[in-house]
């Protein structure tokens, strides 16, 4: 009954994103599942980012670097051509085991690259250990200090990546190939996998989804709500919070990673802007609209606004827009506008006609 | 190196170390009269260098610097008043981000009031190439003024929360709010004073640093993390001490530019703050017995 309770939003959830992909269909209005696509995407950093911040009560500043890390190293691997160095052991090694796949670029010259499924481990796996190496320090602060480690953090892979070459310097990383999930599945931007590449977005935010949830009624899930609540408390209690911490820090980075390489692999390209400042903020932004401990609210909220604002509705307010969401939830309220009590407020109106009818009774009786 | 070298590149640190130790000044006033970390200090940075380059096409110079100083104190205030005033002991979190979302909100007020265009002010003394000699090395006198004027405005700081009535019902806030609340100090009022001094100072700041370092309407981010890394380096809340730390780091800088590229320039404050956050939270010159009483 619980579980089935659990699911049946992620049911609803999948007859919506089926129902809109049918409704665009039907009405040729199919480019709007290329801005869907890249929301979804998004959305499953913001659902990473939404366990960390609203369970576990860990501002991060930082997430735009993860997803970097991860949109960057596949772009660069699957881009970068290998065959100068053919003769190099590290190469041939690599060539054997498989990771390496010949290919042919824009002007017909041959190319060795990297494969994008060992790619996409090398650069999921780079950051979730750098979040591992560096989450055991950043997160034994606290507050200001931890927002501005993190930030810190997001500012440094911004300066490595607009400094280095390999990574494009400021023009970031162009003409990534597609990655081929299985054969005859593909993410990438050609015109006529638009429909199946929302679906694979999809599908991979609601195992997103499925995964969080599950995370978040199980014994972990309780000691992140212990940590958020009261740290000491919880430590008092034997929770081994620093580990929690880690931990979730480490996934919400994974989740942040993966969404890097299926956008990068998606747009055919990644460029700095992605590793900004802005970026983080932005993802902060969306979990504190959508309530901080709300994973739906979170989804929900990214998927809107980053449609909206992929879609340019907000022109070039874009970033004042989030800004401005971020001041007046903050302020007015800070549980998100989906627990703006709307419903409370409706109840206790009810209560209130209620008891001036019971109080009424007697008298007519 | 050479000894010339060595003191252009020491002149090119401490001007920029003596900016980044009054951003951290900015945070600290801020810091100590209500525990908030204000993320938007670099924007009154910006905000006075903006600000006073749109006022010089009016007025001779020291009226257009008063002047964006008087507006910049006056931006603070509003801030103060109706961002933060009204809220009853907001959660840390709350804090960061509403103080965020006010330095986004101020930078794109720049952005379309200003433009995207580098702005700068004429020099106040003479122009680019003008430059005194000071032991073989060629100085610009701009940096003279930077200098003077920042160390002034330290100065002149500490004796104000030393010496003036003012300044010590600040101090005393610090310590205490309650038992400040109890002896008659409006600690409300208090906290709208530490926001205008600190946007007073950060403003000044960015008037005599334009011409050297000109404005942008994103020049703020930049500053507040450095800033806010000096701040560390001192041990938070420690005004004396983060114009030391402000001359460390501008130092450090300027001489690592020699031997790693001008790219990577940021990328050394932000690893020396991650540094110091991880190994002495409390700063260099803070006690670590003091630090095991206060939450990092």
């Amino acid at each position: 009954m619980n579980l089935l309770k659990r699911y049946i939003p992620v049911l609803v959830l999948l007859a919506v994103v089926v129902g809109i992909q049918l409704v665009t269909q039907v009405t040729e209005t199919t480019f709007y599942l290329t801005q869907l696509t890249m929301s979804a995407y998004y959305s499953v950093v913001v659902i990473g980012l939404c366990v960390l911040m609203g369970y576990g009560g860990q501002i991060s500043l930082g997430h735009a670097g993860f997803f970097a890390i991860g949109g960057y190293l596949a772009g660069a691997l699957t881009t970068h051509n290998l065959l100068p160095y053919k003769n190099n052991g590290m190469v041939i090694f690599f060539n054997e085991v498989g990771l390496l796949v010949a290919g042919k670029n824009l002007y017909g010259g041959s190319m060795l690259t990297f494969e994008p499924w060992a790619a996409c481990i090398i650069a999921v796996l780079t950051a979730g250990l750098i979040a591992f190496a560096i989450g055991g320090p950043v997160l034994k602060l606290k507050g200001h200090y931890l927002a501005m480690a993190t930030l810190g953090f997001g500012i440094i892979i911004f300066r490595v990546v607009l400094a280095s070459a390999y990574f494009g310097e400021a023009d970031g990383i162009s003409e990534v190939p597609g990655f081929s999930l299985f054969p005859g599945i593909e993410v990438s931007g050609s015109f006529r996998a638009r429909t199946l590449n929302y679906y694979i977005a999809w599908g991979m935010l609601i195992c997103g989804v499925i995964l969080l949830l599950n995370l978040i009624h199980s014994r972990v899930g309780r000691a992140l709500r212990s940590i958020h609540g009261a740290e000491e408390a919880a430590n008092a209690m034997g929770v081994n919070t620093a580990r929690y911490k880690l931990y979730i820090f480490v996934l919400s980075a994974v989740f942040a990673a993966f969404a890097g390489v299926f956008i990068t692999h998606y747009n055919g390209g990644i460029g700095p802007s992605e590793a900004g400042v802005m970026k983080s903020v932005r993802y902060v932004a969306i979990v504190a609209v959508g309530g901080m401990a709300n994973l739906w609210g979170a989804l929900i909220m990214g998927i809107v606004l980053n449609f909206l604002s992929l879609r340019g509705i907000f022109g070039s307010y874009d970033d004042a827009v989030f800004g401005l969401i971020l001041i007046v939830i903050m302020l007015f309220a800070p549980q998100g506008i989906l627990k703006i009590n709307l419903w409370q407020k409706l109840k206790t109106f009810f209560a209130l006609f209620a008891k001036k009818q019971d109080s009424g009774e007697p008298a007519e009786g | 190196m050479s000894p010339e070298l060595f003191i252009q590149y020491l002149f090119a640190g401490i001007t920029y170390g003596i900016i980044y130790a009054i951003v951290a000044i900015g945070f600290n006033i801020i810091y100590n009269t209500t525990g908030i970390i204000n993320f938007a200090q670099g924007e009154f940075v910006m905000l006075g260098g903006m600000i006073v380059i749109t006022m010089h096409a009016f007025m001779p110079m020291p009226l257009a610097i008063a002047a964006a100083v008087l507006i910049t104190m006056l931006v603070g205030a509003l801030i103060e008043m109706i961002f933060i005033r009204w809220l009853e002991s907001p959660s840390v979190l709350r804090m960061i981000i509403i103080t965020i979302g006010i330095s986004i909100l101020a930078r794109e007020v720049a952005l379309h009031i200003w433009g995207e265009s580098v702005r700068t002010l004429p020099y106040f003394i003479g122009n680019e190439v003008t430059s005194v000699a000071i032991l073989g090395a060629r100085i610009s006198p701009q940096v003279l003024w930077v200098i003077g004027v920042c160390s002034l405005m330290v100065a002149g700081l500490s004796l104000f929360f030393k010496f003036t009535s003012l300044g010590r019902e600040m101090r005393a806030c610090s310590a205490n709010r309650r038992a400040a609340t109890l002896c008659g100090i409006n600690t409300k009022n208090m906290v709208t004073l530490s926001f205008m001094l600190s946007a007073g100072i950060g403003a000044m700041a960015g008037c005599v640093m334009s011409p050297i370092t000109y404005s942008e309407y994103d020049m703020g981010p930049g500053l507040a993390i450095k800033g806010f890394t000096v701040a560390i380096l001192g041990g938070l809340g420690n005004s004396l001490a983060a114009v030391a730390a402000g001359l460390l780091l501008g130092i450090i800088e300027a001489f690592s530019i020699s031997v790693l590229p001008l790219a990577f320039k940021d990328a050394i404050a932000t690893t020396i703050l991650l540094l110091i956050l991880f190994i002495r939270p409390h700063g260099l010159f803070g006690s670590s017995e003091a630090a095991s009483l206060k939450e990092f």
